[in-house]
């Protein structure tokens, strides 16, 4: 039976794929679903309802935390364990230890949620869990860096292909990010006081933010697109050099950015300045990757008619190109000063972490899951739905922020004859109801697509199942006539 | 003797360096990537490496065609036989 060593599903561990796969959707569904509650609050306050565990200020980390470290770590966990068997024609090492990330993720990203509606937090943006939930996430990144390192080290193939080099750069500054920004003096079990005070806390807290944005969210998805482009496109990646150029450039300059996010404040004016150039110049590097993902396509542009998987890639990577873009315009000082402490920085995020993060996971996951089960996708209309439902809502929401975010900035810095503030504080926020409405519905779009997504995939999955038990019974019949 | 060491010891020293030392390895990476025929004919090769094992699907390598199976599958469930 030759043939039956050959099988994928054999050769590699596709189980722990499979359970990163569907623990990433489950996150997309409550982290989004919350996200757009909270949206509702702000705009109709009612719907904190005096229950300090519904107020924004408790579930909007539980939102964030839900789709970057939820929904985009499962589906980074679940990709990079695909792509490095499958790019080292290995399979993957430690079994039991992957297993571990799996429960241990999981585990963790669950508590941390339960703990900030409890009211516990360390209050770091983005890395609001307090110090035995950051431990224990620290061993299980650990892990998760032994498990992949060692896949690679007993790789057939002689080459390590850039995805993992992308992947690898992300585990290696994640565990880097993650350790000092989180190093801190516990005084009991669920409360504890940053190392780091003044000014180099919140250079800290940045320096991690901007890398987590840099690594997390940028780096590793990055891994994604230079494999799920080319398998989509049935084509190689336009230029194989241009990716490694794209990849060290990208680590280079990443780490140097943080400081544009603390422009205007106690921060070395020189630092904001040296953090702003940086910035300017990862636009190179970001449109270079950009550019290598949508010209893999090249020659091949009839695909983005018939598809739909081929539609959220290129697409993402529209949107990589087009928030990474405004990210370097936002860094400079003179619009910073316009754009900080309003929603246009939420917008940015946004088209960010909407347009690229979740379209690229979405298409790569269009991809994946019928391989994972051996079938084709239940329905590619509904591939269809779901993008323009996505797209339509990430439209909404970009541009709701923008009016929010450039009229809001643009209230704040207006002054009358006198020299005194045109509008105060609260002109701004009846101004912003509005736009909170459409961000609202923009979001809304955006869930309904990721339900109709996870309806095709539960589809797809009873479907895969179903022909594998009738496969099954055939195989055994054949033999019982041998 | 080892005084000199010192002089690394000063922020104003040790980051301008640092950022030398990053440049001038970009560059180096840059050089290495851009010259050379056989170099860049041999990076351009990796490309190909996703589709080093593109296999077929489970019941094709038994021999049953997928659209065979997925019709059979069909058929079965709408007679409601076990065949």
């Amino acid at each position: 039976m030759a043939l039956t060593s050959a099988l994928p599903a054999e050769q590699y561990n596709y189980d722990i794929v499979r359970k990163f796969t569907i623990m990433a959707m489950v996150w997309a569904v409550i982290g989004m679903s919350v996200g757009v509650y909270i949206a509702c609050e702000l705009a109709w306050p009612f719907l904190n309802f005096d229950i300090p565990a519904l107020t924004f200020g408790r579930l909007r980390p539980v939102h964030t935390t839900l789709v970057i470290f939820g929904f985009g770590g499962s589906a980074l966990f679940a990709t990079s364990y695909y792509i490095v068997q499958r790019t080292c024609q290995a399979r993957l090492a430690f079994p039991w230890l992957a297993e571990f990330t799996f429960w241990g993720w999981t585990g963790g990203v669950t508590l941390g949620v339960l703990s900030y509606m409890a009211g516990f937090s360390q209050s770091r943006e983005y890395a609001e869990f307090e110090w035995p939930l950051d431990l224990a996430i620290a061993v299980v990144w650990v892990s998760y860096i032994v498990v992949y390192v060692e896949t690679i080290r007993r790789r057939s193939q002689p080459h390590i292909y850039v995805a993992n080099w992308f992947f690898m750069a992300f585990l290696l500054a994640v565990a880097l990010l993650h350790i000092f920004n989180n190093l801190a003096v516990p005084i009991s079990l669920t409360k504890s006081y940053s190392l780091f005070a003044g000014v180099q806390d919140a250079m800290t807290q940045w320096w991690y933010g901007h890398n987590a944005v840099g690594f997390f969210l940028t780096a590793a998805f990055l891994g994604m697109m230079y494999y799920f482009v080319p398998k989509q496109a049935g084509r190689p990646v336009y230029s194989y050099r241009l990716s490694i150029i794209h990849f060290w450039a990208l680590i280079f300059l990443y780490m140097w950015a943080g400081g544009h996010h603390l422009h205007w404040t106690a921060l070395p004016d020189w630092v904001s300045t040296l953090s702003a150039a940086f910035s300017v110049l990862l636009l190179m590097p970001s449109w270079g990757g950009m550019i290598n993902g949508i010209m893999t396509l090249s020659g091949a542009w009839d695909k983005l008619r018939s598809d739909p998987i081929m539609l959220f890639l290129i697409t993402s990577l529209s949107f990589y190109g087009m928030s990474t873009f405004e990210g370097p315009l936002m860094s400079l000082k003179s619009v910073n000063a316009l754009s900080h402490y309003t929603d246009w920085t939420i917008g940015h995020v946004h088209s960010g972490a909407l347009g690229w993060v979740a379209l690229v996971s979405f298409g790569s996951f269009y991809h994946l899951i019928p391989r994972l089960y051996d079938t084709r996708m239940y329905s590619d209309t509904l591939i269809y739905v779901h993008f323009w439902l996505a797209t339509i809502g990430i439209v909404l929401y970009i541009t709701s922020m923008w009016v929010a975010g450039i009229g809001q900035g643009l209230m704040l810095r207006s002054f009358d004859d006198y020299g005194n503030l045109a509008y105060t504080f609260i002109e701004t926020v009846e101004f912003m109801h509005t736009p909170y409405v459409w961000r609202a519905l923009g979001g809304a779009f955006f869930v309904a697509g990721v339900l109709v997504m996870v309806y095709n995939i539960y589809m797809t999955v009873q479907a895969g199942r179903r022909e594998q038990a009738a496969l099954e019974a055939k195989l055994a019949a054949k033999l019982a006539k041998a | 003797m080892f005084d000199w060491l010192m002089w690394f010891t000063h922020m104003e020293n040790s980051k301008p360096l640092a950022l030398v030392i990053f440049f001038s390895a970009f560059c180096g990476i840059l050089l290495y990537v851009f010259t050379g025929k056989q170099r860049a004919r041999r990076l351009e090769s990796y490309k190909y490496i996703p589709f080093d094992e593109d296999e077929p699907r489970q019941s094709e390598l038994h021999g049953f065609a997928r659209d065979d199976q997925r019709a059979r599958i069909e058929t079965q469930s709408c007679n409601g036989d076990g065949q």
